[in-house]
Order: structure tokens, then sequence, then C-alpha cells
């Protein structure tokens, strides 16, 4: 095995999960910051249409190190993908490729799948609930809770917060009602 | 110099404790307090620091393919360990280094003592978390995968990232009609 396709295979488990959890630490030690994505919406917010609301009213500019680690990670998606993809489509359990086989979706070799999330597809009714209506629920709910997958589920639970053990785990109730009970109906639309 | 450090540290976590839980809306005393605004911030090209911490969090969110609509949908369908691997051994090197930083008293590098705050419960916790939980499944993404899908040059992705921040324009207006 050469160098690249050494770099451009997957990583498994047990070498990301404790990459991420060490994002946690990185952060306090460099300048006392919890870890936590989902307040960068808020910022934005509070940036460009504060229009008064209270929430919304305060110094945003002091969080400005959630905007440049957002914009890193655009940036570092950008790099792994172009340059260190793996080059065979993301491989997921057989049970799954079957399910979504049913739906008409067989293309595996991006992030999302090409036949749902695309432009042409965007003002469909199926392409309206993903990306819109999924979109809008993302926003929203993780700013209720108060955190997401990175606030409470990593930052929250390695500091041993009781809330962030309530939110993480409503995550996952409302990710399986969805997943296996409502997403297979609005897939055959 | 010691006393500098301690004042910027008190006014750092006043406004910390004020975005975590803003619950009254009192925002002018937050502002009256920042009268020495000048000795508190760092110049902008501080803020790069946080831009390279970010930019190996991206790669590290494609190489290990947790930012896949398919892996999210093999991890609500119970169909791969992948995810609950990631997340799961994320959290116990999480909870290792706060002890670890707790434990020795680990200071930042500009030396400021490392403050955690204590976060409160309250409903919100259950119906975001469930609401999240949705579109979660929906999208394929929560909010640092959505930058990362971006990234990738899904450019559809950036309606996704437009309505969600709609959706936390709309909570915010609506913030206290809300259960919490």
């Amino acid at each position: 095995m050469n160098f690249m396709e050494w770099l451009r295979q997957p990583w498994p488990w047990y070498i990301a999960g404790p990459l991420i959890g060490l994002m946690v630490p990185l952060l306090l030690v460099l300048g006392n910051k919890t870890f936590g994505v989902s307040s960068s919406l808020r910022h934005i917010c509070a940036a460009c249409m504060p229009s008064r609301i209270p929430f919304f009213s305060y110094d945003w500019k002091k969080e400005a190190w959630n905007l440049f680690f957002v914009a890193g990670i655009v940036v570092g998606a950008f790099v792994a993908f172009h340059f260190f993809q793996n080059p065979d489509p993301v491989n997921v359990s057989p049970a799954l490729v079957a399910d979504l086989k049913q739906y008409g979706i067989t293309n595996y070799n991006g992030l999302v799948p090409p036949e749902l999330f695309n432009w042409s597809s965007l003002f469909t009714v199926k392409g309206l609930i993903l990306t819109v209506g999924g979109g809008f629920m993302v926003g929203f709910g993780t700013r209720y809770a108060g955190g997401c997958t990175s606030g409470h589920s990593i930052m929250g639970l390695s500091n041993l917060q009781f809330p962030s053990l309530v939110a993480t785990i409503c995550f996952m109730i409302g990710g399986f009602i969805v997943a296996n009970w409502v997403l297979p109906f609005i897939l055959q639309l | 110099m010691e006393n500098k450090i301690v004042e910027k540290q008190i006014k750092e976590l006043r406004h910390r404790e004020f975005l975590f839980q803003n619950t009254d809306f009192e925002v002018r005393s937050l502002d009256g307090s920042c009268v020495n605004e000048s000795q508190l911030n760092h110049p902008w090209w501080h803020y790069l620091k946080y831009l390279v911490l970010g930019f190996f969090f991206g790669i590290i969110l494609i190489k290990s393919e947790v930012i896949s609509w398919f892996r999210i949908q093999e991890m609500f369908r119970l169909q791969s360990f992948h995810m609950y691997g990631v997340i799961g051994s994320a959290v116990v090197t999480g909870i290792i280094s706060v002890w670890l930083i707790k434990r020795f008293n680990v200071k930042t590098i500009y030396g400021e003592p490392i403050i955690l705050l204590q976060k409160k419960f309250n409903k919100g916790q259950i119906f975001g978390g469930l609401i999240f939980g949705f579109g979660w499944a929906l999208t394929g993404a929560c909010p640092g995968p959505l930058f990362a899908q971006i990234g990738t040059g899904a450019t559809v992705i950036i309606i996704t990232l437009l309505s969600a921040i709609a959706g936390t324009w709309v909570y915010g207006s609506i913030r206290e009609k809300l259960p919490h």
C-alpha cells in the first residue's frame, strides 16, 4: 500500500472518537472555550439579524472564536474530501443498503445521497421536507435544547452534566422515531 | 498582573453565564460591565488558532465518515456500531481529559484557570432535544457536519444551513412563549 492509499483510508471509530474527544481539552487549554458548534448559528443570528430580540442582543464579537472554528471546519472538510477521500463508496451495513434500495437510493459515493439532496429535487415535497424542514428542526431544536451533539453529547457529558445526558437521550429518541417510522413515508413521496 | 487576569476572568465568566442562561433579558447590565473591553480582547489573529483547530475537526469529521447521511441512518436503525463507537470513545476521552484538567488544575496557555460552567436542567433539553433528533435523522447532520458537508461541495446543504439559522432565529423570537 503506498502513502496516498494509506491517507485515503477511512478511519475506524477507535481512532476518530478519541481525536474528537481531544477537541474538548484543546479548546479549554487554548482559551477557556467550551466545545460546541450549534452556538455558531446563534452568533450568526446575533451578527446579521438581531432585530432587538433579547436572545440575540449580546456582544457576539466576543464569541467570534466559534465562527473561526466553523470556518475551519468548512476548509478542513474541503481539503479532506478533495485530497484524502476514500475513492470507494462508504461501507455501510448490507441491511441499510437493502432498505434504501427500495426507495431508489443506490449512490453511496458522496456524504449525502445525491438522489435526495440536490438542487433540482430541492423544490419537490421530499426535497423541501429533508433540506428545509430538517434544517429548520436542527437549528430550532439545538437552540431550544441549549446545545447539539458537540455541546451536549461530547462537551456536556465530558463534564458529567445531567442535563446533557437528558438532551443526548432525547436526541437519540427523536432520531430513532424519525429514521424508523417517519423517514420511510417521506422517502415514498 | 495577577489582578488583571482575575478581572478578565470574571468578565469572561459573566459573559459566558449570560450566554448560557440568558434567562434575564437585562442585556444592558452586561454591556455596562464591559467598560475595559480593549484590555479584554486579544488581537484578531489570536482567533486563528481556532481556525486551525476547526480545520482538523473538519478533517476528522470527513475521515471518520460520521457526517455521512448513510452512517446516521445506520446508527438510528441499529445496523452498525460505528457511530456509537465514535461518540462513545469521544465521550470517554473527554471525561478523562476534563478529570485531568480538574485534578491537576491545568491552566490555559495564557495562565488563566480553566472555568467549567454547570448546566441547569430545563424542559428545553427534552423538547428541543427531540426536535433536534427529528432533524438529525432527516438531514443526517448536526450543526458541525452541516458546515463540513458544505465544505465537500454539496452546495445544496447551504439551504439546510440557512434553514437551520432561520430555525435558531425563530426559536430566539418565540422563546418566551415556549415551555422551559
